[in-house]
């Protein structure tokens, strides 16, 4: 799985294609990680690409919420999030956890 | 009836998802629909590689695929031990982000997303799970 992070003013996007699933959520995590070790807790996920999200998934996407969020220093939002994949989060309550926005430039904006 | 047989590790719920896109494709389900049984067979398999198998590479789950006059039915067989849905707690949803823990969500997600989830002991040893999905 390919990722690319670019850095902007008051926040970092992190972008990846395809599946994230059991074998791929543990990439996402070394990714998010990374982005999380550097200092940076302002993270936007932008999803355009992402075809398929499992709860594997999901569970690194909280794990990140719950570090980012930690002592106020800051969060992960989401952006441009597929129906499909919006539709399975809004099933479980997994949007109550994160700020979605349909495009990349208020996400970012949102920081 | 389509079936095929994967290896119960990780990098095979892509070909399994495959798989079952197409037959649900062709049971003329909307994607939609299509995509809510991706997403529950994509997480019966790694309830049985992570839960029943308890690792990757120990056994091999068993796909069986079949268009039904008004829908699209499932069939997963595993070779682990039985497993015992009424055992997995339901998960604690709507509880504060510090709160939420993952165990449970993979059964409650298939049981939202398919329109039937039946568990079952395999005669042949091991689990039988059949999901159906019927065409809105």
């Amino acid at each position: 799985m390919n990722f690319s992070t670019t850095s902007y003013k008051r926040c970092e996007v992190l972008k990846t294609a395809g599946r994230i699933d059991g074998a791929t959520a543990p990439e996402l995590e070394v990714a998010l990680k990374a982005i999380m070790d550097a200092g940076k807790h302002n993270i936007v996920f932008d999803m355009e690409e992402v075809n398929f999200l499992s709860s594997a998934g999901w569970w690194v996407l909280i794990g990140t919420q719950k570090e980012c969020k930690k002592l106020g220093r800051g969060e992960v939002v989401l952006a441009r999030v597929g129906k499909t994949i919006c539709d399975s989060l809004k099933l479980v309550g997994m949007e109550e956890y994160f700020k979605i926005f349909d495009d990349l430039t208020t996400a970012v904006g949102s920081f | 009836m389509v079936t095929l047989t994967f290896p119960g590790r990780f990098d095979s719920l892509e070909k399994i998802s495959e798989f079952v896109q197409q037959v649900a494709r062709s049971a003329s389900l909307n994607e939609r629909d299509v995509y809510a049984v991706q997403l529950a067979v994509d997480e019966a398999c790694t309830n049985i590689i992570e839960h029943a198998y308890h690792g990757e590479g120990v056994g091999d789950i068993v796909c069986s695929c079949d268009v039904l006059r008004d829908g699209i039915k499932v069939v997963l067989l595993d070779r682990a031990s039985p497993f015992q849905p009424e055992a997995v707690p339901e998960p604690a949803l709507n509880t504060p982000l510090e709160e939420v823990k993952s165990r449970g969500l993979g059964l409650f997600l298939m049981r939202k997303m398919m329109d039937d989830v039946k568990f079952e002991v395999s005669r042949q040893g091991g689990n039988r799970l059949t999901m159906v999905k019927k065409r809105k």
